[in-house]
């Protein structure tokens, strides 16, 4: 392989990884409000981009964008008043359950709305064909788009954990739901926030996506399987680790491809999961001794 | 759980009562082609009732259960449609060829092809299902909730997407023209009008086996050890049940009835797609066991039947997937143990004090 | 004659030092009893005995077998059975079929049989369930067999989960804190059934909080108090042992 060809290959695994670590992110964040994995976390990338692509035939970009991310925000915080907010203490099995007939709705809903095609935005600068040298490598504009987006998201999460009331309420509330709501947290409005914030930034990350990788009603799941892959390398909860792992699988997977055929591609990933999951659970980024304590 | 119940081989002789009165109500009625989709329903049933013993009982789910019966199916349809004639002459073959191993048919263009016998890759199927349920089960099922969902849903999507993109298992058309399977003498598990009531009769006699063994399993030592897992592992290992071999072992059960039920059914179909391998196939039996209510072999059977009829009626349409979805999410909203004890809870209450007889099931 | 001998187990979690160092030993046909303060390590030194969890370093030598590191269900048919502080339960099989669980390591019945209810195998559940009522019997509450035992009251769990542990014919009993969350009369009736079970001839070890129900049927006591072992001696004597006032009643 020449190193131009390779970087070409590490562009892509780059743009890809970004969108991974964006769903382990809002796996992250469901995760730590709740306890849950939302299985439903990569229909709302799919959302994001379906909707923006659909409004964009009636406005600007940036305002389909924006409305797109909104709309699936609205998705998410529903998706938890309806389903989740009123059960009392539900089985993990349950829960599980639960959300992937949620997923199984989003998709089908998306179906019935937009056909199977396949769709996508128009780059937001330039077009199919113009592209950026970097070394060798010639690369679309819009993964600078997609790099920035992702980066300018983990950025902001971070500043709103850790510098606003509301994140620390969010945080207090993941740390211990009922100390938190004995100290007058909102707790049952932080959920359903932590519902809509994850649903947020997957929908922001399937717009900005779209142009490169296009996207159909059938793109939540694989995403999601990818995401909450990502999720677990980098320890669940863990958004630091969740950059990290989905940028390295994005990375692997790209290579991975230029030696094996492209519908192998996922069983990569998959046999990695279950590579992970059984061999150490807690993520590669966690120490040993909190993962004995925990409980899988 | 309390309350009166009918001893197994009761109930088993009442499904076959209700199973013959189907056979001749459709013949009466003319409607002899609903015969074909209550085959296919049973051979599906099939696959439900051993996810029913792995989640319903021992409390393990699994988004995999299509996997394997998609190993069993494409296994047969492998085996069943290479056509080994070059290599007749090799004593390899020839070996196989007196021993029963091949079997010789007519091909479409007059000739004649010499394919593996269904009952090797019955065989075959069911142990490679098995196999790999072993060999994925005893690391996978150490995990627990979300965890072991994920990991069998990554089980089951790696099947789907190594079915897909082989070319030898014919990609995303699948594998046709398999041929019957020689059950007995004169009487093939296939295709075609002919053999159609007994085919119907086989895969339902089939289920009724299957019912009696579970329902024995479920009242027995064992049985009682899956459900105090389910309710309360510590306590289950406590009491000397060994609980990681055990649920290995359903698993492994679980996963050689639906490779079993893959078999039969891609045969009587005459081939199979990659639609069976489908993490949406392995949710829609995990539908079936909810609804029928976690820990009811009697209620997956019933949902099992109702919801794979309806949906191969086409009475859901392309709606198909959101129904299983809805569904779904409908029971495990409003009622998790399964909609069959909604309206069973109240009159059984009125029926206690008359205890449960201990192995008579559940 | 000593049933169990613990030499110098310690248990380590993270930063903590959950157990340190113990050692003790449970005569046979004794009834033994490890007391402390919250926190003092006393569940762990249980989950180390009966297999849930590995000591770091230390020996458990049960009927002259090592046994620490081995998993519960080799513990258990060995001849060790444990109730749990928080009662478990499985909550939506009645309270006859919770005992019969009991009863699966002295049982062999295996899936084929099972499956196939062949006559061996009908004939040992036939055993199982006597055995089970037989001891529910002995604990007075063969009345419930029928009922589901998450229905129960929380005093007639236990007692459930008593007959549970000892239809599996135990040399060894170990009771994580039984009279928890028992009001007076159901304590004494604890106590009562601890000395009739000893009577069988099963050697008893308890972790507890109840003093007086300690010391009415202890035969020894030890006490832990941090992961470490402060005083092992008859009932009496620790009563008066210094330290022991200390740590318990606080030194004001």
């Amino acid at each position: 392989m020449t190193l131009d060809l390779a970087l070409q290959y590490l562009v892509a695994g780059l743009t890809y990884g970004a969108i991974y670590a964006v769903v382990a992110i809002g796996f992250n964040i469901v995760y730590s409000a709740t306890g849950i994995i939302n299985f439903a976390q990569g229909e709302f990338v799919m959302l994001g981009g379906m909707i923006a692509v659909q409004l964009s035939a009636s406005m600007p970009l940036p305002v389909a964008v924006a409305l797109a991310v909104v709309a699936a925000a609205a998705v998410g915080a529903l998706v938890e008043v309806a389903f989740i907010r009123w059960l009392r203490k539900p089985t993990v099995l349950r829960m599980v359950v639960i959300t992937i007939g949620v997923s199984i709705l989003l998709r089908e809903g998306a179906l019935f709305l937009w056909g199977e095609g396949v769709r996508s935005l128009p780059y937001f600068t330039g077009d199919e064909v113009s592209s950026v040298a970097i070394g060798g490598a010639r690369v679309s504009p819009q993964v600078f788009w997609v790099l920035g987006t992702v980066a300018v998201i983990v950025v902001l999460l971070e500043w709103f954990y850790r510098r606003t009331l509301l994140g620390w309420e969010m945080q207090a509330c993941a740390a211990n739901r009922d100390a938190a709501a004995l100290c007058g947290v909102p707790v049952r409005g932080l959920v359903t926030l932590s519902f809509a914030l994850a649903a947020a930034i997957g929908a922001l990350a399937g717009a900005v996506v779209s142009p490169i990788t296009y996207t159909s009603y059938a793109a939540g799941g694989p995403l999601a399987i990818k995401g909450f892959t990502v999720a677990i390398l980098g320890g669940l909860g863990n958004s630091g680790g969740a950059v990290a792992a989905g940028l390295a699988l994005g990375i692997v997977e790209s290579f991975a491809v230029s030696v094996l055929p492209a519908a192998y591609k996922d069983v990569v990933t998959l046999t990695l999961l279950l590579a992970v999951l059984v061999v150490r659970p807690s993520g590669l980024f966690a120490s040993g001794e909190a993962a004995r304590l925990k409980e899988f | 759980m309390a309350g009166f119940r009918l001893p197994a081989p009761a109930r088993v002789a009442l499904l076959a009562v209700l199973v013959v009165a189907v056979q001749l109500a459709t013949q009466a009625s003319g409607k002899g082609f609903y015969l074909t989709q209550l085959t296919m329903t049973a051979y599906y049933a099939l696959a439900v009732l051993g996810l029913s013993l792995l989640m319903g009982y021992a409390g393990q789910i699994s988004l995999g259960q299509a996997g394997f019966f998609a190993i069993g199916g494409y296994t047969a349809a492998f085996l069943s449609t290479v056509d080994l004639s070059a290599g007749r002459g090799g004593a390899g073959v020839a070996l196989a060829t007196r021993l029963g191993l091949l079997l010789s048919r007519p091909d479409l263009y007059g000739g004649t092809t010499l394919g593996v016998n269904p009952w090797v890759g019955l065989v075959l199927g069911v142990a490679l299902a098995a196999g790999v349920a072993f060999a994925v089960g005893v690391p996978v099922l150490r995990l627990r909730g979300h965890y072991l969902a994920m990991a069998t849903l990554a089980f089951g999507t790696i099947v789907s997407a190594v079915v897909v993109g082989t070319q030898r298992l014919g990609a995303a058309d699948g594998i046709s023209g398999v041929p019957p399977f020689p059950f007995l003498p004169g009487l093939r598990i296939g295709g075609g009008g002919a053999d159609r009531v007994a085919n119907y009769y086989v895969a339902w006699g089939l289920v009724g086996l299957a019912m009696l063994l579970l329902g024995n399993l479920v009242g027995s030592r064992t049985g009682r050890a899956l459900r105090a897992i389910h309710g309360a592992e510590d306590a289950a290992r406590a009491m000397g049940v060994d609980a990681a071999r055990l649920k290995v072992r359903v698993f492994v059960l679980a996963a050689a009835m639906a490779a079993a039920a893959g078999v039969l059914l891609t045969h009587y179909v005459g081939g199979i797609g990659p639609s069976e391998s489908s993490v949406m196939k392995s949710v829609r039996y995990v539908a079936m066991v909810a609804v029928g209510g976690m820990g009811s072999l009697w209620g997956a059977l019933s949902a099992a039947a109702v919801l794979e009829f309806l949906s191969l009626r086409g009475v859901f349409g392309a709606h198909d997937d959101a129904v299983f979805g809805g569904i779904l999410l409908l029971v495990m909203l409003f009622s998790p143990d399964g909609i069959l004890k909604i309206p069973a809870r109240g009159l059984l209450e009125r029926l206690r004090p008359r205890p449960a007889r201990p192995g008579e099931g559940s | 004659m000593n049933l169990l001998e613990v030499i110098g187990i310690s248990k380590r979690f993270g930063g903590v030092q959950a157990v340190k160092d113990v050692s003790f030993r449970v005569r046979k046909g004794a009834v033994k009893a490890v007391i402390g303060p919250n926190g003092a390590g006393k569940t762990t030194l249980f989950d180390l005995l009966s297999g849930f969890r590995a000591p770091d370093e230390g020996t458990v030598r049960f009927q002259d077998r090592e046994i620490q590191g081995r998993p519960p269900h080799e513990v258990a048919a060995l001849g060790l059975s444990r109730t749990f502080q928080n009662l478990k339960l499985f909550g939506h099989m009645t309270a006859l079929e919770n005992v019969m669980v009991g009863r699966h390591v002295r049982s062999r019945a295996g899936m084929l049989a099972g499956m196939l209810s062949s006559p061996a195998a009908r004939r040992e559940e036939r055993e199982i369930e006597a055995r089970a009522r037989a001891e529910m019997a002995f604990l007075g509450v063969e009345a419930l067999a029928g009922a589901p035992a998450g229905s129960l009251a929380y005093g007639q769990q236990r007692a459930v989960e008593l007959a549970r542990a000892l239809c599996a014919e135990p040399t060894l009993l170990l009771l994580d804190e039984p009279a928890a969350g028992l009001n007076m009369r159901e304590t004494g009736a604890l106590a009562e059934q601890v000395l009739r079970i000893r009577d069988r001839g099963v050697t008893v070890l308890l972790v507890e909080h109840d003093m007086s129900l300690v010391m009415r049927i202890s035969d020894e006591v030890a006490v832990l108090c941090f992961g470490e072992k402060i005083a092992d001696a008859d009932p009496r004597s620790v009563q008066r042992n210094p330290e022991v006032v200390r740590v318990y009643l606080g030194e004001d």
